[in-house]
């Protein structure tokens, strides 16, 4: 094709988003690291050099390690349901059965009400007397402190985020579940293989790269939790429920010190970054193929 | 017989699954409905109210400003998505299209804001925003602009766009500079209209992306006046302490909105056919 744009059209074209991208995505990038080495807490609008310090301060205080830990078991726990329950229905929703459309809508409405109303209707039912504590009264447990006690918390709120994911993990299974053959099921049908059978191994070996996909995905969301957080125990008790994007808020906004607050962004940063070069170059290279 | 079995099994917990999904909402209409006379902590608890009533309602209606929050977040949605579907769509094409030089580089530029969470560098954002007083004690306009900037675009909606522009034919263009159009003209007459259902895509995504959002107007916004839908939210819990009827009354209520959005559009989000649109 001839050349019909001049020199500099592809760079007044691409301009807008840069220099939007420039501010708000790169500079803070490396001044994140900056901030790292730089010591808010005496004076906020005039930090000094610290080197190290915040990294030392980091690495020796107990919170960081159990921030760390709570952000691990949240993708311990999350991700597996994640990953393999919304398998589950979206095989049963592609079933020849009536009422498709109808249960994609609620167990999708989840997904789209803002997580600030869902972290409160969970409130509502974690409550004290609350429904969930009638529910487990009547098979003869104890009330049990949902959100108030230290062993529960951060459980609870790991529901809350399953919960509002199911549905968004279901309908990406949903459309790789179209690309299956067909002629597969019916050879299994023909030879008798019952359900499971029959889904382990056809339907999981045809979609493994979405599995592979919707794992990392949900990952990469689990590590940035912050709001079910704040609306729901504002990371107590006892630091119980405080993940790792709540405590960089708390510590930033809450006590004003950046500099440490940003070391604990760096860190955030590296994980999220592997998680991510992994999903680039396993799952999606094809859509970002130059 | 044995199909029968295995219909009935299916629907039976597809049935119960969808309850599980929206009963949370169902026990917060329900308590949002009982009056002052009715004990909301009563065991068992009674779905359907005795006491019904729509009281909670008007209550919360008078004292929060619904209508406020509401129109900031049509605002600050409706501007974020005016942006992304801009500033994605003007930087897709030259990508899908053009040859110049640092192509490679933008190319991976753009993907290595992928990797970049906003968690990660929500830090120095706030920091730029406050020194380009983009903040709601200067003025609203500038709070305005400074809870949208960072969200103007975004990598996926980028690459998003460039995917479209690749699936046209070179010959509309061909076509289109042999009757003498120059590149703008090409852009915005031939290539946009045919564009249009990724367009369409890109801004039902970001629209209920930047409407949930949550994290950077509790950070930057100082003013109550200012609040979007989810930061009024989260505020109900303050000024209603433990007034549960009041609190599930405002929620409800702010749900609506997005109810109609998403009702109305739902084929957008489950055909499958848009998967890959990460949410936010």
């Amino acid at each position: 094709m001839f050349k019909y744009y001049g020199k500099y059209a592809p760079y007044l074209f691409i301009l807008p988003a840069a220099i939007v991208l420039v501010i708000f995505f790169f500079i803070p990038f490396f001044q994140t690291f900056v901030l790292s080495f730089m010591d808010y807490s005496k004076d906020i609008y005039n930090p000094n050099f610290v080197g190290w310090q915040n990294y030392i301060q980091l690495f020796h205080n107990p919170i960081f390690y159990k921030v760390l830990w709570n952000t691990f078991i949240y993708l311990f726990v999350a991700v597996p349901i994640l990953a393999i329950f919304p398998l589950f229905l979206a095989i049963l929703i592609n079933q020849k059965i009536r009422g498709v459309t109808l249960y994609k809508i609620l167990i999708y409405l989840p997904v789209i009400v803002s997580i600030v109303v869902a972290a409160i209707a969970f409130k509502w039912l974690y409550a004290e007397q609350g429904i969930l504590n009638y529910a487990v009264s009547t098979i003869g447990i104890n009330p049990i402190g949902w959100l108030t006690d230290p062993k529960y918390a951060l459980y609870s709120v790991i529901i809350v985020t399953i919960w509002k994911g199911i549905g968004y993990y279901m309908i990406i299974y949903l459309a790789a579940l179209m690309s299956v053959p067909k002629e597969l099921y019916e050879a299994c049908d023909i030879d008798g293989a019952n359900f499971l059978t029959k889904h382990l191994t056809v339907t999981v070996p045809h979609i493994m790269p979405t599995i592979a996909l919707v794992t990392t995905i949900s990952a990469i969301s689990a590590m940035k939790v912050f709001a079910e957080i704040y609306v729901m125990t504002k990371g107590g008790p006892l630091n119980s429920s405080k993940t790792i994007v709540y405590y960089i808020y708390e510590r930033a906004f809450e006590n004003l010190d950046l500099g440490f607050a940003s070391a604990m962004a760096v860190v955030l940063l590296i994980i999220v970054m592997i998680f991510s070069l992994i999903n680039i170059f396993c799952f999606e290279r094809n859509k970002y193929q130059i | 017989m044995k199909k029968l079995l295995e219909k009935l099994t299916i629907h039976s917990i597809l049935i119960a699954v969808s309850l599980l999904s929206i009963f949370p909402f169902i026990w917060l209409i329900s308590t949002s409905l009982k009056g002052n006379s009715e004990n909301i902590f009563a065991y068992p608890p009674q779905i359907i109210p005795t006491d019904f009533t729509f009281d909670n309602y008007i209550g919360v209606w008078d004292k929060v400003n619904f209508i406020g929050y509401f129109v900031n977040s049509m605002i600050v949605a409706g501007g974020t998505v005016l942006l992304n579907l801009i500033l994605s769509a003007m930087a897709g094409y030259p990508l899908a299209r053009m040859e110049f030089k640092g192509k490679k580089v933008t190319f991976f530029a753009i993907l290595a804001t992928i990797m970049i969470p906003f968690q990660a560098i929500m830090l120095p954002v706030y920091l730029i925003t406050l020194k380009l007083h983009l903040v709601d004690t200067v003025n609203n306009l500038a709070g305005f602009i400074g809870l949208i900037m960072p969200f103007a675009v975004s990598a996926f909606g980028i690459f998003l766009m460039r995917q479209a522009f690749l699936s046209i034919p070179r010959e509309m263009e061909e076509a289109a500079i042999v009757d003498g159009c120059n590149v703008f003209q090409v852009f915005w007459k031939v290539l946009i209209p045919m564009v249009k259902p990724s367009l369409a895509v890109l801004a039902i995504f970001t629209f209920i992306g930047s409407w949930g959002e949550f994290l950077w107007p509790s950070i930057v916004l100082t003013k109550e006046a200012m609040y979007t839908l989810p930061v009024g939210v989260n505020n109900l819990q303050g000024m209603f302490s433990s007034n549960w009827r009041f609190i599930a009354a405002g929620s409800i209520l702010s749900t609506i909105p997005i109810l109609i959005f998403f009702l109305s559009m739902q084929r957008y989000f489950i055909s499958g056919e848009n998967e890959g649109a990460v949410k936010g």
